[in-house]
């Protein structure tokens, strides 16, 4: 009911009607009354219940929601942990007083900190609060009959009368008729019929809000146990998934690795893509996919299939994604003696742009001896162009797929740093104790290669060989347990919002008496739970079909009503 | 190298059609602002000759309302007179505001009742159907230039919106609803947004990123943009309402609204009526918002391996879902309807814009299209 709160402060027009109605206007919604926040004077006892009865009303679930929604915008502008880490640790490193602060607030994980949480858990117990005691009393209201008549009809949002010939006791068969034919609930009480309709609104509301707390429950579950790690995985390479085998792995509080890494395994065939060679989509991946080989379980048997960018693979409950895919450029490097130490190896280089100009490094860490006869590691920074634009172009691929491919190459010698027990990235040269070769002109040596280039180190230290280039897949594995349940409490939810926002519920009440002349009086009134046009809508439709059962008769000499100045005519298809 | 040469020959055809319609686009959307801008002057036309009510509907309503009030002990019944002794053909329905509610009549539109005022009003409503159809069409060619959905960065987002908010408004008047009174709030904006988009927010036609192909994300960034225009449209109702609440306001108790105040609002449809439509409005619409996150969480499950990750779009998409419930919630709790609940609605709608303008242009996440992929690098450690 549309008013505003200044005509009528503190109560609404509501239940101001619902007084002068009686039963009739009681109970059209479960909602549950409010009161006034009185501060009780009953002990512990009284405490409790009028915290409860605080929790659990309109009013703190609205304030509850609003500051959910005011809670959930510092995550959305400050760096989170869960997001992105690298950019939180940045934030800390640059910010002295305000990265303790938020630190202390819980700000880098606002959907995990504290407060939030103490936010959407108050909501939720106040949301069951609620939903409990509506059920019920919904449950009674199924049970139980449309409340009988007001005594004066007039009083009614929407209303009609007639004159009619009939008898009153025709006019209310037909009018039970009329209502158990149009799906009303309906029965007689006294000198009417009564009728209501639309308890689907009410049946959806409280579905929408149990499909709520299905949905958190879930989504709780999901975080607790579910995990998320990565996967580079050359082309004829495989993959089986336990923690060592994933180059990063992030998990819920409650994962147990031991228990819930689901035994399957998988090697990457061969990577295929293609891409738009023209137009404004030059460059787009046309075909991305990865061909596999996997197996369920510790033995289970092989079978192939093809991972798609939107279309992962799903084994035993966790899926397997296709996230990323770039090149790995062949080497195979000999010592001044022309002894091998890296045999057609393939590196994996990370690409940097959407036309995959890649970079990164390549390590020869054993075997290779400088021409002293020292032991030594060699170390490459790598730079790859698929597509290289040719002489005098910018260093930057042109197109994703290998059209045109060069490899360059800087080189080091000495020691990688990668035996000091910590991992290193190998994406990346630590060059604290490596030194450069230097080329003729002083400088770090460095080379272009094509596919079947060779490179001589300076001084007789060895030669690269450039010997082809092989394609990587990188696969994220997730599992994240209930999301079936988040999807079902997601469509519940919608539906039910859809039942409590569509429909109306609504109360015909059809009375037939006969007046002190002797000729039957007709009165038809409807309420809505909110004022919709729907409703006197509806009533004029129902008044007509029951007018033709019963037709007017003609009108007494003295009408011995006035008509009301409020009165206004029902507008048809209103706004 | 001969290969290279090829598919250069191949795409400078392939651009020379593209740039063709993409011209084709910004000629039509150009054509549709000059359409608009005729639109708006007629809709101006439509209030300057329609009638400046010098009595005030809405002051007289308001003194017949106390009076009424004051008889209000005798028994208030209508009966339906029209039958007399002829045969009526149905029983008239005769409805009553609730108690407590003001019994304000609508005013009577922007053209005041005035035959004059009228004319201009259709001449109005004919100049923003033109300008729809071309501006429809200059998003079409948009799309057929760039071969996508023309949903790639802010200026085809706003050409976008702004037809969508256009065609709602046009259906909603085909479904003869009483919203003609929407017509200059509702064209000024478009106009404007429309300028903004083809001045500072132009992108020339171009194919910025890979897009991922899954029809969870046309589902999703249609629907998106489908609900906002029709929470665009709840919320200028909204603000009609807040004002025309504290003009009838004003006048219940015994103040004088300006002049200004007197000839515009007293034409817009009673604050009881604004506000069930924006409530109308905004109810229709909130299930479908809410599909449309849940589609987005589909994509991002498949697309992105989880389907939450609580990136500044989602979030946004959840503040501006938790901000309708409010407003929703308001509405069926005392001592929050009216005008507060108003202001939520509002609220509301701000969260939605700054979802979607402010986080493309102040937040970066994942939505910032332009790093689909590099994801998957900044977690293998790069
Ligand atoms: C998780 C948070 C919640 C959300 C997102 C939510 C959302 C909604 C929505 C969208 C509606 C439909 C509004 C309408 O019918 O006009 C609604 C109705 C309702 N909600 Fe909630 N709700 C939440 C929590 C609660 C809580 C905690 C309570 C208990 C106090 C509650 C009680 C109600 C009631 C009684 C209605 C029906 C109002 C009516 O009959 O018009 N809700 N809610």
């Amino acid at each position: 009911m549309s008013s505003t709160s200044r005509t009528v402060p503190g109560k609404t027009p509501g239940t101001g009607d619902d007084q002068d109605l009686g039963a009739a206007g009681s109970q059209l919604s479960t909602a549950p009354e409010e009161e006034s926040p009185n501060l009780p004077s009953l002990g512990v006892v009284g405490w409790i219940r009028w915290f409860w009865r605080q929790l659990t009303s309109m009013r703190v679930a609205l304030l509850l929601l609003l500051l959910l929604s005011l809670g959930a915008i510092p995550g959305s502008l400050i760096p989170q942990e869960g997001v992105d880490a690298t950019k939180a640790d940045d934030f800390r490193a640059n910010h002295d007083v305000l990265g303790p602060l938020y630190d202390k607030l819980g700000l880098f994980h606002v959907y995990s900190s504290v407060w939030f949480s103490a936010i959407y858990i108050l909501l939720f117990v106040s949301l069951i609060g609620c939903i409990v005691p509506r059920t019920w009393q919904f449950v009674g209201q199924l049970r139980g009959r449309p409340p009988g008549a007001p005594r004066r009809l007039t009083r009614l949002p929407a209303y009609t009368t007639w004159r009619t010939g009939a008898e009153p006791e025709e006019v209310r068969e037909a009018a039970l008729a009329l209502l158990k034919k149009r799906r009303f609930r309906a029965h007689r009480v006294d000198d009417a019929v009564a009728g209501e309709k639309g308890y689907l609104r009410e049946a959806g509301n409280l579905a929408f809000h149990v499909a709520l707390i299905v949905m958190l429950i879930a989504f709780a579950w999901g975080q607790l146990f579910k995990y998320e790690g990565n996967k580079l995985i050359l082309e004829g390479d495989g993959f089986s998934n336990t923690l060592t085998q994933y180059d990063d792995f992030k998990s819920g509080n409650l994962f147990d690795p031991d228990h819930d890494l689901a035994p399957f395994s998988f090697s990457l065939k061969d990577f295929h893509g293609t891409y738009e060679a023209t137009g404004p989509n030059r460059g787009t991946p046309r075909v991305y996919e990865a061909k596999v080989v996997y197996s369920e379980g510790a033995y289970g048997k092989d079978e192939a299939t093809t991972i798609k960018v939107n279309e992962p693979l799903e084994i035993d409950g966790s899926k397997v994604y296709l996230t990323a895919h770039g090149y790995a450029p062949i080497l195979t490097v000999k010592d001044g003696k022309g002894n091998v130490v890296m045999d057609r190896e393939a590196t994996a280089l990370l690409p940097l742009d959407s036309n995959v100009t890649s970079s990164g490094a390549v390590m020869v860490r054993d075997g290779y001896r400088n021409p002293e006869g020292v032991k030594e590691q060699l170390g490459f920074n790598a730079f790859f162009l698929p597509t290289y634009g040719g002489k005098g172009s910018a260093m930057f691929s042109t197109f994703p797929a290998l059209l045109n491919p060069m490899l360059a190459l800087s080189a080091y010698h000495g020691d990688l740093g990668v035996d000091a027990g910590f991992p290193k990235s190998i994406y990346q040269l630590d060059k604290t104790k490596l030194k450069e070769f230097k080329g003729s002109d002083g400088q770090l040596f460095k080379k272009q290669l094509k596919v079947g280039d060779t490179m001589t180190l300076p001084n007789g230290a060895g030669t690269v060989t450039f010997d082809g280039v092989q394609e990587w897949a990188n696969f994220q594995v997730t599992r994240q347990p209930a999301s079936g349940w988040a999807l079902g409490g997601a469509v519940v939810a919608i539906l039910g919002l859809a039942g409590s926002l569509f429909i109306q519920r609504r109360r015909v009440w059809v009375r037939a008496v006969k007046g002190a002349d002797g000729v039957t009086v007709v009165e038809m009134a409807g309420l809505g739970r909110s004022e919709s046009a729907k409703v006197p809508e509806e009533l004029g439709e129902l008044a007509g079909v029951l007018y033709e059962r019963a037709p007017g008769a003609p009108d007494a000499d003295a009408d011995p009503e006035t008509p009301d100045p409020r009165a206004v005519p029902a507008e048809g298809a209103e706004k | 190298m001969t290969l290279a040469a090829a598919t250069d020959a191949a795409t400078e055809l392939a651009v020379a059609t593209n740039e063709h319609l993409a011209n084709l686009s910004n000629t039509l959307i150009y054509s549709a602002m000059a359409v608009y801008t005729l639109a708006f002057f007629a809709y101006i036309a439509e209030w300057l000759f329609g009638s400046r009510s010098k009595v005030g509907r809405t002051a007289a309503a308001l003194t017949a309302d106390t009076d009424a009030k004051a008889k209000a002990a005798a028994p208030a019944v209508t009966v339906n007179k029209a039958g007399g002794t002829t045969v009526l053909e149905r029983p008239q329905v005769v409805v009553r505001t609730a108690a407590g509610s003001r019994d304000v009549p609508d005013g009577p539109g922007a053209h005041g009742g005035t035959e004059k005022g009228d004319l201009y009003g259709r001449i109005a409503i004919s100049l923003t159907v033109l300008a729809f159809a071309i501006e429809a069409g200059g998003v079409l060619a948009r799309a057929l230039s760039v071969q996508r959905a023309p949903w790639g960065n802010m200026y085809e987002f706003n050409i976008t919106f702004t037809t969508v908010a256009t065609g709602v408004y046009l259906a909603l008047l085909a479904l003869k609803k009483n919203i003609r009174w929407l017509g200059l709030p509702l064209i000024t904006t478009v106009l404007l947004d429309l300028g903004l988009a083809v001045t500072v927010l132009y992108t020339a036609s171009d194919q910025l990123v890979p897009a991922l192909h899954s029809y969870w994300l046309y589902i999703h960034v249609s629907t998106a943009i489908f609900c906002g225009a029709v929470f665009y449209v709840g919320a200028v109702s909204t603000i009609l309402y807040l004002f025309k609440d504290s003009f009838e306001n004003k006048l219940a108790t015994g103040g004088t609204p300006g002049r200004f105040a007197n000839s515009v609002l007293d034409r817009l449809p009673a604050a009881a009526s604004l506000d069930k439509f924006a409530y109308r409005v905004n109810a229709a619409v909130f299930p479908l918002w809410t599909f449309t996150i849940i589609a987005g969480a589909i994509w991002a499950g498949d697309a992105w391996g989880r389907y939450w990750g609580w990136d500044p779009k989602e979030t946004w998409s959840f503040i501006t879902w938790v901000a309708y419930a409010c407003y929703l919630h308001a509405r069926a709790t005392a001592g929050w309807k009216g005008r507060k609940a108003a202001y939520l609605a509002l609220a509301a709608f701000a969260c939605w814009l700054f979802n979607y303008y402010g986080v493309n242009i102040f937040v970066s996440g994942k939505h910032s299209y332009a790093d689909v992929g590099l994801g998957a690098l900044q977690s293998v450690g790069f």
